[in-house]
């Protein structure tokens, strides 16, 4: 989230598109309610389903699976076409004033530099023309043809009302009202705040869908303000915090990135991350991208890493290709070519996509270690549940080691909201039988290794046995240690640049904050980010102050909010040019003549001059991008692509279906089935009444919510003798699988280019193991693809078919 | 009232059967009746001690119930023939009157059962069926949802109705018996004085007489 | 339970007080905001963790109501109904929080043959006791609006406390607390009446013309209360009634009126028999009738 929770509360409209906010996050949902009530708010809902959310909203609008870019660069449209542009905000704090390098051009479907054999696009030419002065060349008039604004305006022309209408099936009169809503907050003094999940990641264009709503609150000016910002509502308690620890192959903590194998050493590294400003005056914060890094193999390292050794930069894994995510390391399994795998809090036979392939996947590990709370499906992949789970375990040779863990409510810590809180939490029981902490675990296997290393040595045991393992009880880091490196300290004595004679923070001290960071190897900081969350003064993580200075909906107190304890990002956009508030009734920050005061951290220096430091100071320009640059791969502006499995081909380019960009496996590819064989459109969702694959393995969620069911139309339902409460059979090209039938009003059809095109609900809770009845998941349905940017699979759009059916047999 | 007192003779009226039968549906109606009054006037929920307690007493209701419906109907199969009605007991209850003042004489000569005990009869009939009605479908613990809550309601009203209406019925029912001394041994004993016979049920001894089955200074064999 | 009997009874089934109108001191009252309710049935989890019940893992019937009805384990439940409105063509998806209203006179303690088996505080919380209660069944008959439910065993009567114990110290019920997005909110009935005012304001501006209160009159108001966005047409929340009354039939019969009738007829009857037999004495068989039958019987030999 840009914003936090509460501050939802604040916004004049709210728009749920791309997630279902009242059930898969009913708690956070409060500040849309408090919103509606407090302050006459109203709230959209733009969904393929009429979901709990829609039946509070005061409009709702249907949408296909998968469209949403098209839905959203309409309203764009809508907006410039009816001048409902914030303009004194877009022009300083976007980048549309900046002119793009001759040669780049979309056709058919396709930005320039696209290589169809490798699926991937030379992207150097989508940057900005650089003047000899060495910063990018603007026209604040915005008439230069190669504009950014123009280009823009160029690549929507398109996603008029009508086509809106045959890519999404949302009918025109509709999505025009709600174009017209969305509108209004292009006033300073109206603001609009966004809530997505899954909804628009889930798809193999799944980064871009959220760029297009990025772009349309840029443009409306609604970045940076009170209830405003484009607010990711995060799927599990602290996957905030799983991305910002960099627990994915191509990150490091702090969003910092695992090197690729053409960055040999350190300084190669680092240039290509240590961005200059492009305008300037401004901030690019991104420069200070050496202090952190260093820090960081300091953390890792400790005394062992130094200036002289690249601060052990060489002990970092390198990457070969962009990135292990879990579809590449499923795919690797499957070709037999990853043989072990440790699988922490993951249930990936039940949340991978084909589950056949999943299964393939595990069955020919040499072995699988599950650490996790619960008795998943994925530790017992082996067993055989009849239809449910139809292996022979007689030839599965995997073994399969489970290491039952404590779950959140057992241990000591901090979750990572939406947010961006880290908050502590402290144990409210012990642990069943031999369940451990996770962090016990993992230094168990770290120290036996290490042991292994030591007596028998073994290919580049160094950086085991180097690792800084400094903990009271090495067998058992506590989580306030753990914490504690994630803050930082100084290794030596951290002095002031201006005068190093001033001591800033004394040696071995925690740090204040990532300001204090250093590249001489002087600190030390597990995640800069995090930098700030446990200093001298305490545990800021384990504050508790409710107080809410200015009712700003900030509580500063409360907490820590990282960056900084900064609760609003880019919250110097709230402010114009001069530095006043666009609205004085939502003040965050303002500029007193000399420097920024007010509720919140301001996301700027304390004394950067608005006139002439913009707001986006991560961004080298300093300002917002309506143009991506080459920092996506699939595009410099989000376009319209069909799922990969899609009912009805690209109108707009029927040359191109899915996204071009995206990763597809030759096998997973032969998997994909066509709408002849599967006319409907599957899509997967949460129910409010669970927790994922959790919540099934306790009996009160297992009551309200029992049993696996599919949702249909009631015109489905009627051309294919489907009734209510009745069991069906839905099969897509990997699987078939049962349900009970859901016929219901709250799915309609829709007139897709002219053809009628079927929705098939399916919700995700049910396995084999827990208390509920058995079911399946949508994963044994959907196709293995992934968004071309970060491979979140694309479960929100695929194709099925569905029949009458007759109960499975188990 | 012995026969070898006075000279008395004794005349059967009611068989084994029919007396066993009939004092496990007094002992189950009043049963009932206790219970009942317990569950309809809250002062009376007291006497749902005798039962040990409110629980219990819910609980053995609608089983007494059953067996009192079970041996009404045993009678009523015994009996039914005799509870015909005929023109003489509508000439007979016209003259409630001379019933109440004890003048039978003037009265048609009565047969087996006279036109009070036969409506007595067939009330009780009635009644014990509808109460058994509604008291099945307001069994809430096998029958709760049989019927809807509605017809429950109907149904407890019409239980309550025709419980009161019952209970007035065996007022008279009892009054009777104590009014008419002699009465009572036709239940106990099985057996009535002929004196017994002559002044209520004239037609009935005669009967008996003729057919033979009344044997002067003894106990008769069976009657009916 | 313990606590909730620290509160004064103002009316006790079975009881002289049950057909006495209470005076009523502090009335709580709990508002369901149905407009503001997602139907995430927290109130749902949170009354059977509280109430400590085992409510079995069903099956899915075709709704996500579930159980698909209250239960002598289950004391509250959404319920859903998918309406059209004919007006504007739209969708409406009419979730409620189903449970007992705690009528202000309710007819489950009207009905109620087991003294002090039901009580209402003096708050207005309308209480079983389950400890007194016999088991009948008749609360069922005697809600109007068809709530409390009869386990098998033990073979008594459950429903929404509106968690008596908790109230009674000073806290909300289990349901209002857990209710994410305040859609359940607890109180006195005046603020809870100010509360429901502001947001049937708030529901008029966004067109629900009809947006209104609902403590029905029928059963002297209600201490659960809902805000309804089409309070003109109640029974579209799943049926709730839009006149509740304690049923005609049930008042007959718990009404005095049965009381006075049905007693004073059996005692007069007594009196009567006791009457006629002192005045004109029993009507005993003369010696004449002896002698008559036994000549008749002798006469026959």
């Amino acid at each position: 989230m840009t914003n936090l929770w509460t501050d939802i509360r604040s916004a004049d409209l709210v728009i749920v598109m791309g997630g279902n906010a009242a059930e898969a996050h009913p708690c956070g949902f409060k500040w849309v309610t408090r919103a509606k009530a407090e302050r006459g708010a109203r709230l959209i809902v733009v969904d393929p389903r009429f979901t709990r959310t829609a039946a509070v909203a005061d409009y709702y609008a249907p949408i296909r699976p998968g469209t949403d870019i098209t839905f959203l660069l309409g309203v764009i449209k809508y907006c410039i076409d009816n001048n409902k542009v914030q303009w004194d905000y877009v022009k300083p704090f976007t980048n549309a004033a900046f002119i793009v390098m001759e040669g780049y051009g979309f056709k058919d479907g396709l930005f320039t530099g696209y290589d169809p054999a490798k699926r991937s696009y030379d992207r150097a030419g989508w940057d900005y023309e650089i003047g000899p002065d060495g910063y990018a060349v603007l026209d604040p008039t915005l008439t230069h043809p190669r504009c950014v604004w123009n280009l823009l305006k160029q690549h929507i022309a398109p996603y008029t009302p009508e086509t809106v209408a045959r890519i999404c099936g949302t009918p025109r009169e509709k999505f025009l009202h709600i174009a017209a809503m969305i509108a209004e907050t292009s006033a300073p003094n109206k603001v609009m705040t966004s809530m997505y999940a899954l909804g628009w990641t889930q798809h193999s264009y799944g980064a871009q869908n959220i760029r297009a709503m990025a772009m349309l609150q840029l443009i409306l000016g609604n970045v940076g303000l009170r209830g405003g910002g484009v607010n990711a509502l995060r799927g599990h308690s602290n996957i905030q915090g799983l991305t910002d620890l960099g627990l994915m192959s191509e990150l490091i903590p702090g969003y910092l990135n695992m090197p690729h194998e053409t960055e040999p050493d350190l300084a190669s590294y680092l240039k290509k991350r240590t961005f200059k400003p492009l305008q300037p005056d401004q901030i690019s914060y991104w420069r200070n991208y050496p202090k952190f890094m260093v820090s960081f193999l300091k953390a890792m390292w400790g005394d062992a890493a130094s200036a002289d050794n690249d601060y052990r930069y060489g002990w970092i894994p390198k990457l070969d290709i962009p990135m292990y995510d879990v579809i590449q390391a499923f795919e690797m399994m499957a070709q037999g070519k990853m043989n072990g795998y440790v699988c922490q809090g993951f249930n990936p036979l039940l949340s991978f996509p084909n589950r056949t392939k999943v299964t393939t996947g595990l069955s020919k590990l040499k072995f699988l270690v599950v650490m996790d709370p619960l008795d998943t499906e994925t530790a017992n992949f082996w067993q055989n549940h009849g239809e449910y789970n139809d292996v022979d375990p007689s030839k599965i040779e995997t073994e399969v080691i489970q290491l039952p863990t404590t779950c959140f409510a057992e241990d000591e810590g901090s979750l990572t909201n939406s947010g961006r809180w880290l908050q502590w939490h402290w144990a409210g029981g012990d642990p069943p039988g031999e369940a451990r902490s996770d962090v016990w675990i993992m230094a168990q296997i770290h120290l036996r290794m290490k042991a292994l290393y030591a007596k028998e040595g073994g290919k580049l045991p160094e950086p085991i046995l180097n690792l800084d393992w400094r903990y009271k009880d090495p067998a058992d880091p506590t989580p306030a240690e753990l914490a504690r490196e994630m803050n930082g300290s100084a290794l030596e004595a951290v002095t002031d640049p201006q005068d190093p004679a001033k001591v800033l923070v004394e040696k071995g001290k925690q740090l204040p904050s990532f300001a204090f960071l250093r590249d001489d190897g002087s600190t030390a900081c597990g995640c800069w980010i995090y930098s700030g969350c446990y200093t001298e003064a305490g545990n800021a993580m384990a504050r508790r102050n409710n107080a809410d200075p200015g009712h700003a909906e900030i509580y500063p107190g409360w907490a820590f909010s990282w960056p900084v304890n900064r609760r609003i990002l880019y919250n110097r956009a709230s402010c114009d040019l001069s530095g006043k508030p666009w609205d004085p009734t939502r003040k965050i920050i303002e500029w007193n003549g000399t420097k920024w005061v007010g509720y919140d951290v301001p996301d700027t220096l304390p004394t950067a001059n608005p006139e002439t430091v913009m707001p986006f100071i991560m961004d080298a320009e300093g300002t917002s991008r309506l143009w991506a640059r080459g920092l996506m791969v699939d595009g410099p502006f989000p376009t319209h692509y069909e799922p990969f499995e899609a009912p009805v081909a690209n109108v707009l380019a029927p040359g191109v279906q899915g996204n071009p960009a995206a990763r597809v496996f030759p096998d997973d590819r032969a998997d994909f089935g066509t709408a002849t064989e599967f006319p409907l459109v599957g899509t997967s969702y949460r129910l409010t009444e669970h927790f994922h694959f959790w919540t099934k393995h306790d009996r009160v969620n297992a009551m309200l919510q029992p049993q696996f069911f599919v949702e249909i139309s009631e015109e489905l339902g009627r051309e294919k003798g489907i009734t209510d409460g009745a069991w069906v059979r839905v099969w897509s090209k990997r699987a078939s699988i049962k349900a009970v039938a859901c016929v219901t009003k709250r799915i309609r059809p829709w007139t897709i280019d002219g053809k009628t095109v079927h929705l098939v609900g399916i919700p995700l809770h049910w396995g084999f193991m827990g208390l509920t009845r058995k079911g399946w998941g949508p994963n044994s349905l959907t196709p293995v693809v992934g968004d071309a940017n970060v491979e979140t699979p694309e479960f929100k759009a695929f194709l099925v078919n569905i029949e009458p059916s007759t109960p499975p047999t188990s | 009232m012995a026969a070898d007192q006075a000279g008395i003779t004794f005349v059967k009226r009611h068989a084994l059967d029919v007396r066993i039968t009939h004092w496990i549906v007094a002992l189950c109606f009043i049963l009932l009746a206790l219970s009942g009054l317990a569950f309809f006037f809250p002062p009376f929920f007291f006497l749902t001690a005798l039962f040990g307690g409110g629980e219990t007493a819910r609980i053995l209701h609608p089983w007494i119930g059953l067996v009192l419906a079970l041996g009404y109907l045993y009678l009523f199969l015994r009996f039914v023939g005799a509870c015909l009605w005929h023109s003489d007991d509508s000439r007979w209850i016209s003259r409630l009157g001379q019933v109440m003042s004890g003048h039978d004489e003037n009265l048609p000569e009565v047969g087996k059962f006279n036109a009070g005990q036969k409506l007595y009869f067939w009330a009780m009939a009635l009644l014990i069926l509808v109460l058994l009605a509604s008291g099945v479908i307001t069994w809430n613990e096998y029958f709760a949802h049989a019927t809807s809550i509605p017809a429950q309601r109907i149904a407890v009203l019409a239980h309550s109705i025709a419980a009161a209406l019952a209970i007035l019925g065996f007022i008279v029912h009892i009054h009777m018996v104590t009014w008419e001394p002699g009465t009572l041994r036709a239940m106990v004993n099985g057996t009535v004085s002929g004196g017994w016979g002559w002044k209520h049920h004239r037609k009935w001894l005669r009967e008996v007489v003729s057919a033979g089955r009344a044997k002067p200074g003894t106990n008769a064999p069976p009657a009916e | 339970m313990d606590a909730a009997r620290t509160m004064t009874v103002v009316r006790s089934s079975a009881t002289a007080s049950a057909r006495t109108t209470p005076r009523f001191e502090d009335e709580v009252t709990k508002l369901i905001d149905v407009s503001k309710c997602i139907g995430c049935k927290a109130c749902q989890a949170a009354c059977t963790e509280w109430n400590d019940t085992v409510q079995p893992i069903g099956y899915f019937t075709g709704s996500y109501q579930n159980p698909p009805d209250l239960t002598a384990n289950m004391f509250t439940l959404m319920r859903f109904n998918e309406w059209v409105n004919p007006k504007s063509g739209e969708l409406e998806w009419l979730i409620r929080k189903d449970g007992c209203m705690h009528c202000a006179d309710p007819g489950c303690l009207a009905a109620c043959p087991a003294p002090g088996a039901i009580v209402q505080y003096a708050n207005g919380i309308v209480d079983f006791v389950h400890e007194n209660c016999i088991g009948c069944g008749y609360c069922v008959k005697g809600c109007p609006f068809d709530i409390p439910r009869y386990s098998a065993a033990p073979a008594k009567a459950y429903k929404c406390t509106l968690c008596s114990d908790r109230v009674a110290v000073g806290d909300g019920p289990a349901c209002a607390k857990a209710c994410p997005t305040e859609a359940i909110v607890f109180g006195t009935k005046g603020e809870m009446l100010h509360h429901a005012a502001g947001r049937i304001t708030d529901l008029k501006s966004r067109g629900f013309e009809s947006a209104g209160l609902y403590n029905p009159d029928g059963v002297n108001g209600t201490h659960v209360m809902y805000v309804l966005p089409h309070a003109d047409q109640p029974e579209l929340y799943s049926n709730l009634p839009s006149d509740p009354h304690v049923s005609p039939w049930v008042r007959v019969w718990k009404g005095a009126a049965k009381t006075y009738v049905s007693l004073a007829a059996m005692a007069a009857l007594i009196v009567g028999a006791v009457v006629h037999h002192a005045a004109g004495g029993a009507n005993r068989v003369s010696e004449k009738d002896e002698q008559a039958a036994k000549k008749l019987i002798e006469g026959k030999e």
